[in-house]
């Protein structure tokens, strides 16, 4: 069982960050809220990276006047996530790029206003009509459906058949 | 319904990164290499901060990946963000204080920038913090008074420049030891400002490289047309 | 003693992290982000770890929530009134 030391509390802040940013990007219907999730999620494995090298009672990484290196902590997570914070930087910028060109094109960063506007673009492009089915293709079907026998369809409303089951 | 699953998603999630996380045994090292490094590091590279030789010295390929990523991020962004129209709306510049004070902040970041670029093999610094404190100094300036220009071809030549000296170190080191990044120039007296070989002046071309990608992205951020609202 | 203060250290972050998903007001969201790059740096200080304190309190802190927030600008959603009625809310 887990015992209150300074790596168990570090350990749930991590853990706690990685979950509330991978829920922020399911849950949220904004896409900048998004790229804000994305951030926290980024950080809590930072944070979990540089626990991994640490050690209790252990020294920073830099040689002092006589420090034995053996009681220094573990300096190679130190240098990945060094890396990986200005690696994520330089994402977030190219995404706030990204979501200025979604918001001059389409005016909105509305998950749900992006989707009906970009299936009204893309039905345009095609011809057909913007609020038409995914079940009902333009055109009409070529074929009516198949008489179905019964109720043997899984979860789909067929018509009742004509010989009198039905009380 | 969609926030539940979204809950029970977070919550199976949190059960296993717990599950995973209470099978590690901290306080021990998970991997040999890092005692390694400690040990042999000092006589080696000859840099007091061990992080920067690990950085430069024995992963200094990866850094050079890094920056190649950061690159490409900064590239797409002007890309995406293109050029902006002659007439389009611009901010208002600030006020005559925040102008002051912006103009008095730049010199002092800029100091202050190349001091932890400088001693990065000696105390805790080096060219990503360095080059984010310099990217921050201009940006001081764009954001008080919007109307003025940073010149982006400047920056894409210090950029340039930068990349092709980081690279050219580690040719020369090819030629000269065998092993591309190689420290050279002797390691000298550690603790000293010019020691550690090549470590600071590569540390030199990634600070100006970050800086000028950081500013060149911001750059362009700011000059995306601002929306009629 | 140390445990105490990354036990302060760490709830401050964690809600300020369930404040970026639940603020209505878009600049406030970022400015919690930005609690949570200055929360993470503390943490990187207590696990002596001083060179990635020093980059996350210059991208996490500080670059990051400037290019969020001019991006706010750009995207117009630089809404002060809507930070207002949060304040109302709460």
């Amino acid at each position: 069982m887990m015992s209150f030391t300074f790596e168990t509390v570090v350990l749930i802040g991590a853990l706690g960050l990685a979950v509330i940013g991978a829920l922020g990007m399911v849950i949220s219907n904004h896409l900048f809220r998004m790229l804000l999730a994305l951030a926290i999620a980024e950080s809590g494995a930072n944070l979990l990276i540089v626990l991994t090298g640490f050690r209790a009672g252990g020294v920073a990484p830099i040689l002092g006047a006589g420090d034995p290196a053996a009681s220094m902590v573990d300096p190679i997570p130190q240098v990945l996530v060094l890396t990986a914070i200005v690696i994520g930087v330089g994402v977030q910028a190219l995404a706030v790029a990204l979501l200025i060109k979604v918001y001059q094109a389409y005016g909105t960063l509305d998950v749900r206003e992006l989707r009906d506007r970009m299936d009204a673009d893309v039905a345009a492009a095609a011809g057909v009509e913007a609020d038409a089915s995914q079940d009902a293709p333009a055109g009409g079907r070529p074929l009516s459906p198949a008489p179905s026998r019964g109720t043997a369809g899984f979860g789909r409303r067929s018509p009742a058949p004509a010989d009198g089951l039905r009380p | 319904m969609r926030n539940l699953a979204s809950l029970l998603f977070a919550g199976g999630l949190a059960f296993l990164l717990l599950a995973i996380a209470s099978q590690l045994a901290f306080g021990t090292p998970s991997m040999r290499v890092g005692a390694e490094i400690l040990a042999v590091a000092p006589d080696e590279v000859g840099a007091a901060n061990l992080v920067t030789a690990v950085l430069l010295g024995y992963r200094g390929i990866d850094t050079l990946g890094e920056l190649a990523i950061l690159f490409a991020a900064a590239t797409a962004a002007g890309v995406v963000l293109g050029r902006r129209h002659a007439n389009a709306r611009r901010d208002p510049p600030g006020g005559e204080v925040l102008r002051t004070g912006a103009d008095l902040l730049f010199p002092l970041l800029l100091v202050v920038g190349l001091y932890v670029i400088a001693h990065g093999h000696l105390t805790p610094g080096g060219g990503f913090q360095g080059g984010v404190i310099l990217a921050a100094a201009f940006f001081v300036i764009i954001l008080a008074q919007p109307t003025r220009h940073l010149r982006h071809s400047l920056i894409s030549w210090i950029e340039g420049l930068a990349g092709a000296a980081f690279i050219l170190i580690g040719l020369w080191a090819l030629v000269e030891d065998g092993d591309f990044l190689a420290p050279l120039l002797g390691q000298g007296a550690m603790g000293e400002l010019l020691s550690a070989g090549t470590l600071p002046l590569l540390s030199l071309a990634i600070g100006l490289k970050v800086g000028a990608e950081l500013a060149g992205i911001m750059a362009h951020i700011a000059e995306a047309e601002a929306p009629d609202a | 003693m140390i445990t105490w203060v990354a036990l302060v250290v760490v709830v401050l972050m964690l809600a300020s992290a369930v404040a970026v998903l639940l603020l209505r007001s878009f600049v406030a969201a970022v400015a919690a982000s930005s609690v949570v790059g200055l929360g993470l740096t503390v943490l990187f200080v207590l696990m002596r770890a001083p060179d990635v304190a020093m980059t996350e309190a210059a991208v996490g802190a500080g670059l990051s929530g400037v290019i969020l927030a001019l991006a706010l600008r750009r995207l117009g959603l630089w809404h002060i009134e809507a930070a207002a009625e949060d304040r109302d809310r709460a």
